[in-house]
């Protein structure tokens, strides 16, 4: 085998039985430290999967949602919006949708209600989301009452419960049928509460948008990605606050890292006179920092990443949940698909091993060039 | 063969606490013969080894090494004589590893790994295969009658034990060249005498042999050939055993 390569085992071997003489200091370190890599990479892993599974749902989303404005405030589109926009060139078609939002005083949590006359099929039926299921312990057949605005009761049966996958955008959705929905709302005829609008062709998009709102002044036009931005702007917010959060931890961490791998104590600084005394060079002497360095960090990176991973996946991540989903009472139950961000990774993995590393072997600089004599003298 | 010609080395050099250790020494290491360094404490012994042992470099003077293996590569004549005094410190610790084997006073090993380890240490660096080192050390260990204690802790070890390990670190890298800095100044007489009987096999076994010390057991031992007396850091006397 090449002989720079044994050189190195023989390093890394001899720098395990190093630190496994300073168990205690050794392992308190590796374990902070792990815990910080666990919370930083469990928070990249989660808005990270939050942010595909918003795309991933927001991709059958329509192109344009078209909103109408009243004094800044979003007001009710007329129906025949929807045909001037339906004969914009362009345009594959237009559909008026009708949605709001009802207050639950059972439980004191907002129900986003959809009108769908496919999905929901027949009069007082509805399809719910799983959130809204799970909290009420409903199951298929059962009836929800809903209050209408004049407080008469709805009785909706229930057709069936949306798969738990589209929680994080469906927890809290009832669908119904266009005519219930202006029944429970008193909904006015002829007006929708926005319309949505395919292009098929995504280069003309932003064209369509210019004629529709040079079409309908009050109109605004908003596009799919613009949908999307904003989705991946809540993740990244609340994963902001969470970093935050975490600040004073991490900070807390880097003092106590600092401490530890710059500190060379005389024990250590005698030992590094013995090794340059028996033949070991200055570079031997730094090569032995560095794998110590190396091995502390990178075993906790690689733990830590490890652990976060499962945390996020397969647990869920209890520990984030419940600030990066949402603050709703519905709390969104679903099992994030793995998906990892290779770049996002390497940054974590830059800014935790290498300074860690590099912390550990520039002290011993010092004590590394100074005369292997002086250990004859000690 | 070692040369040292003219060599000075002072400490704290421009400072108020100038000290010079090693004044003005010239002097002809033989091959394969034990020399001892004689004289009280502060004479200038130690400093003088670990000049010779590559570990320092004199404030003046220079050192030649002829016949070295290990530094005939550095050569620039071909009469096998190399100036070491001027070497880089790589190359210097090139020759120091393979050339010199040292025996420190205070032991010097590493508390906490095992005596396997602590004498396999001098070889990890050079890049030879862990196997073969590990051979090499628990040779070396049973040549010592220490191998029941391979896997100890080497602070549980007696002080004569760990003498005995230190040497056989000392020999790890198969060196021409043992330098010893008052290896008996922790043993009384009975492990003294079974140093020197250590000391005997290795100069049987072809070692050239340096050893400061100021122990009669040491210099007044029948298998020194050169007894050098220093003080001062001047060499005073210089006898040679028949």
């Amino acid at each position: 085998m090449n002989i720079h390569f044994e050189r190195h085992l023989n390093i890394l071997d001899f720098t395990l039985s190093s630190l496994l003489r300073r168990k205690g200091k050794n392992f308190s370190l590796l374990t902070m430290y792990l815990l910080v890599i666990f919370m930083l990479a469990s928070l990249v892993f989660f808005v990270t999967a939050l942010k595909r599974e918003a795309a991933i749902l927001l991709r059958d989303a329509p192109d344009m949602v078209v909103q109408r404005l009243v004094a800044g405030r979003q007001d009710l589109v007329p129906a025949q919006y929807a045909e001037s926009i339906a004969s914009i060139r362009g345009v594959n078609g237009v559909r008026p949708r009708l949605w709001g939002y009802y207050y639950d005083g059972l439980n004191g949590a907002n129900y986003t209600i959809v009108a769908d006359d496919y999905m929901a099929s027949s009069p007082e039926s509805a399809v719910i989301g799983n959130g809204l299921a799970r909290s009420r312990s409903m199951v298929v057949g059962d009836l929800l009452p809903l209050i209408s605005y004049d407080k008469a009761p709805l009785m909706l049966q229930i057709r069936s419960i949306l798969p738990g996958e589209s929680d994080l955008m469906a927890a809290d959705l009832i669908v119904i049928t266009s005519e219930d929905f202006r029944t429970l709302f008193k909904f006015p005829a002829g007006l929708a509460t926005d319309l949505a609008v395919d292009v098929g062709n995504p280069k003309e998009l932003a064209t369509v948008a210019s004629k529709i709102a040079q079409q309908f002044p009050d109109s605004r036009p908003i596009l799919k990605s613009e949908i999307l931005r904003t989705y991946q702007a809540i993740f990244d917010w609340r994963g902001g606050m969470v970093v935050i959060i975490l600040a004073s931890a991490l900070l807390s961490f880097i003092i106590f890292a600092w401490d530890k791998a710059t500190g060379l104590s005389a024990e250590e600084r005698k030992e590094i006179g013995i090794l340059k005394s028996i033949g070991w060079s200055t570079s031997d002497v730094l090569l032995l920092k560095f794998w110590e360095g190396v091995v502390i960090s990178l075993t906790a990176f690689l733990l830590g990443v490890v652990l976060a991973y499962g945390h996020v996946f397969f647990l869920s991540a209890p520990i984030f949940a419940q600030a990066l989903k949402g603050w709703s009472v519905i709390y969104p139950d679903f099992r994030l698909s793995p998906n990892v961000d290779g770049y996002q990774l390497a940054v974590l993995f830059f800014l935790t091993v290498v300074p860690y590393t590099a912390a550990t072997v520039i002290p011993c600089w010092r004590a590394a060039t100074t005369d292997p004599d002086s250990a004859m003298r000690s | 063969m070692i040369e040292l010609s003219s060599v000075t080395k002072t400490f704290n050099s421009g400072k108020p606490n100038q000290f010079t250790a090693v004044d003005n020494v010239s002097l002809t290491i033989e091959p394969q013969k034990v020399t001892v360094l004689k004289g009280p404490s502060g004479s200038g012994k130690t400093s003088l080894l670990t000049v010779i042992g590559c570990m320092a470099r004199p404030t003046s003077g220079r050192i030649f090494l002829r016949g070295i293996e290990a530094a005939l590569k550095y050569q620039h004549e071909s009469d096998g004589l190399v100036e070491i005094t001027s070497l880089p410190e790589s190359f210097l610790n090139d020759i120091r590893r393979a050339t010199f084997g040292f025996i420190f006073q205070q032991f010097n090993l590493i508390k906490g790994i095992s005596v396997l380890e602590n004498v396999m240490l001098p070889a990890y660096p050079s890049g030879e295969r862990r196997n073969d080192i590990r051979c090499r050390a628990l040779e070396l260990l049973e040549m010592f009658g220490i191998t029941r204690h391979a896997g100890q802790r080497v602070e549980l070890l007696s002080g004569g034990e760990q003498q005995r390990v230190a040497i056989a670190r000392a020999l790890i890298n198969n060196p021409s060249i043992i330098i010893a800095d008052e290896p008996t100044a922790h043993l009384d007489s009975k492990l003294s005498y079974e140093f020197m009987a250590i000391i005997e096999k290795l100069k049987n076994a072809g070692k050239t042999i340096i050893i400061a010390s100021h122990d009669p057991i040491v210099f007044d031992s029948m298998l020194t050939d050169m007894l050098i007396e220093m003080r001062d850091g001047s060499i005073v006397e210089s006898r040679r055993r028949s």
